[in-house]
């Protein structure tokens, strides 16, 4: 009943296996991150998360692209502090 | 997002950050100095002197632990309780357990390289501890996963940062490499045996030496690049995007080239041709990752004119992709049948090491010093003078290296009408001697360059000490006033 499960024994087959779920996998990050119009938009914006704790950053039109609470926040003044020149 | 109103020094645990930054230069010099050490031995070998304790062999490891776990290391445990405070925007978790990783890690450090001394190794490459010391460090390391996965967990903002997926990929990959590799049975307290045997413990090994360099040297240092890059240029990186094709690509790749440091021996052929091929591969991920950084300066190229932080970080961006392409080519079988056994390979080792992983260290260190300590560096001048001297050392370096690697590989391979081998290997350590000599030479001016840094760091220190105590004075007459 389960002798088919020996097929993924054979390194012979197990290999090219796992490079095609791989390869797969990797093809699906690809699709992912490069389709998408909105999607795209949200991703880049979390580039600006190293400046989200600084003093003098007025809010930018990325804060609100990313959908959540805290391009309410931004517009606020801003209350962590930083020594940053 | 946090809403505290206190200053980041408050907010944040920045002690700790501190404290790992101070080890990692203090391990950094020595590690350095004990390498221009070294480096004399081979030009001059009296310089061994006979004494068991300071000879090649075992000042070679001390060398090795001291730069890449004690001054690596260290700064990757400062650079990342840093960076993940910072964008997950959370105060770091459990702080005595990351006091412990403080002085687990340094005490870790500095116990392995005297027993090394004393001549207890593993023989094992880059994991040359012997048993209670592995333990101890797979503590300390399980300790580091806790603080960085709970800070992770504790964070205000949705998105983890891809810096933290590199920092979180090192963790794992580190934990996984440390404990297979470091499988043995203990015979005393100071001596064990390989669990494995034979070419499984040569594969076992390159596994692990390759992944250090993958996950250590590489993705986690890649995880500074995406905070320090952005930051001290004033702009975000280039492609988020493209930073997570990135991640994803190298982390995969990554853990499969370990087999081409064993070409052309008992390893199966299937095995070194698989590395091989992604050695190759690997290629793109990180001129991709490199390419990312570089442009995250496109449009403002001229603060390399004005800021030398900045020129540290994207030269240390173009030795990584120097080195990352240099990498798949000593990984094909023909190139390593003249590079393997050769100065090549050490040379290939410091333009990472050097060119990248220090250079990328020193410009996050002089980031973060003022933002530390809240004061401003002690002086622009020697931040110049240290990334000059540090580029010529490692010019000096690799090309020399070069010389005496590719000569070396030329003559070990050269031979006469009869078959017979043209040179001997005297006359091959002959033709090394002036090379070692300009090596020593470009580690010399690497050295003095973080002798140069050290004395910039601890100038602005006690800057900061000076400042400080002058507000503290001021504010104390203001109050009395009052």
């Amino acid at each position: 009943m389960f002798d088919w499960l020996l097929w993924f024994t054979h390194m012979e087959n197990s290999k090219p296996l796992a490079l095609v779920l791989f390869f797969g996998a990797f093809c699906g990050v690809l699709i992912y991150v490069f389709t998408g119009k909105q999607r795209a938009k949200r991703l880049e914006s979390y580039k600006y998360i190293p400046f989200d704790d600084e003093e003098s950053r007025q809010p930018e039109p990325h804060d609100f692209a990313r959908g959540d609470p805290r391009a309410r926040i931004e517009t606020q003044s801003r209350k962590v502090m930083d020594n940053e020149r | 997002m946090a809403q505290s109103s206190a200053l980041p020094a408050e907010q944040y645990n920045f002690d700790i950050v501190r404290r790992f930054m101070i080890v990692a230069m203090v391990y950094g010099v020595l590690g350095m100095a004990v390498g221009l050490y070294i480096a004399c031995e081979l030009a001059w070998p009296f310089l061994n002197f006979d004494i068991p304790a300071i000879t090649f062999g075992r000042l070679r490891p001390v060398h090795t632990s001291l730069v890449i776990f004690g001054f690596g290391g260290s700064a990757l445990f400062a650079t990342s309780y840093y960076i993940v405070q910072r964008t997950c925007q959370a105060r770091l978790a459990f702080p005595w357990l990351a006091e412990f990783t403080f002085w687990g890690w340094t005490a870790g450090v500095a116990l392995g390289v005297l027993t090394y001394m004393a001549g207890f190794s593993q023989g094992k490459e880059y994991a040359e501890f012997e048993w209670p010391l592995d333990i101890a460090i797979t503590l300390v390391w399980v300790c580091y996963i806790l603080v960085y996965v709970e800070t992770v967990r504790r964070r205000s903002q949705p998105h983890i940062y891809v810096a933290n997926w590199f920092f979180l990929a090192f963790l794992l990959a580190v934990a996984l490499l440390h404990i297979f590799n470091n499988l043995a049975v203990p015979v005393s307290l100071v001596k064990s045996y390989s669990l494995f045997a034979g070419v499984q413990d040569a594969m076992t090994q390159w596994w692990y030496g390759h992944n250090a360099v993958g996950f250590f040297l590489t993705a986690a240092f890649l995880g500074m690049m995406y905070y320090f890059v952005p930051k001290q240029a004033g702009r975000p990186v280039y492609s988020y995007r493209l930073s997570i094709i990135h991640f994803w690509a190298l982390i995969f790749l990554y853990m499969w080239a370990g087999g081409h440091h064993l070409h052309w021996t008992a390893l199966p052929d299937w095995v070194s041709t698989l590395s091989a091929t992604f050695s190759v591969l690997l290629l793109m991920p990180s001129w991709g990752g490199m390419i990312n950084g570089i442009m995250t300066l496109s449009g403002a190229w001229d603060k390399l004119r004005s800021d030398p932080i900045m020129l540290f970080l994207i030269t240390s961006l173009s030795f990584y992709g120097m080195s990352t392409f240099e990498g798949p080519l000593m990984s094909l079988k023909s190139v390593n049948a003249l590079s393997h056994y050769t100065d090549w390979t050490i040379g290939h080792v410091h333009s990472g090491a050097l060119g990248w992983v220090a250079l990328v260290s020193f410009g996050s260190f002089y980031h973060l010093m003022p933002r530390l300590y809240e004061t401003r560096m002690y002086s622009q001048t020697l931040i110049y003078v240290h990334f000059w001297l540090a580029t010529i050392g490692i010019v000096l370096y690799i090309t020399s290296m070069w010389i005496a690697g590719i000569g070396q590989g030329l003559m070990l391979r050269s031979f006469d009408d009869y078959g017979n081998l043209a040179y001997t290997f005297i006359e091959t350590v002959e033709f090394m001697h002036t090379p070692y000599i300009w090596r020593a030479l470009g580690g010399a001016f690497f050295v003095a360059g973080a002798l140069v840094m050290v004395y910039n760091m601890v100038m602005t220190a006690r800057a900061a000490r000076t400042e400080r105590a002058a507000l503290e004075a001021k504010l104390a007459a203001k109050l009395a006033k009052a």
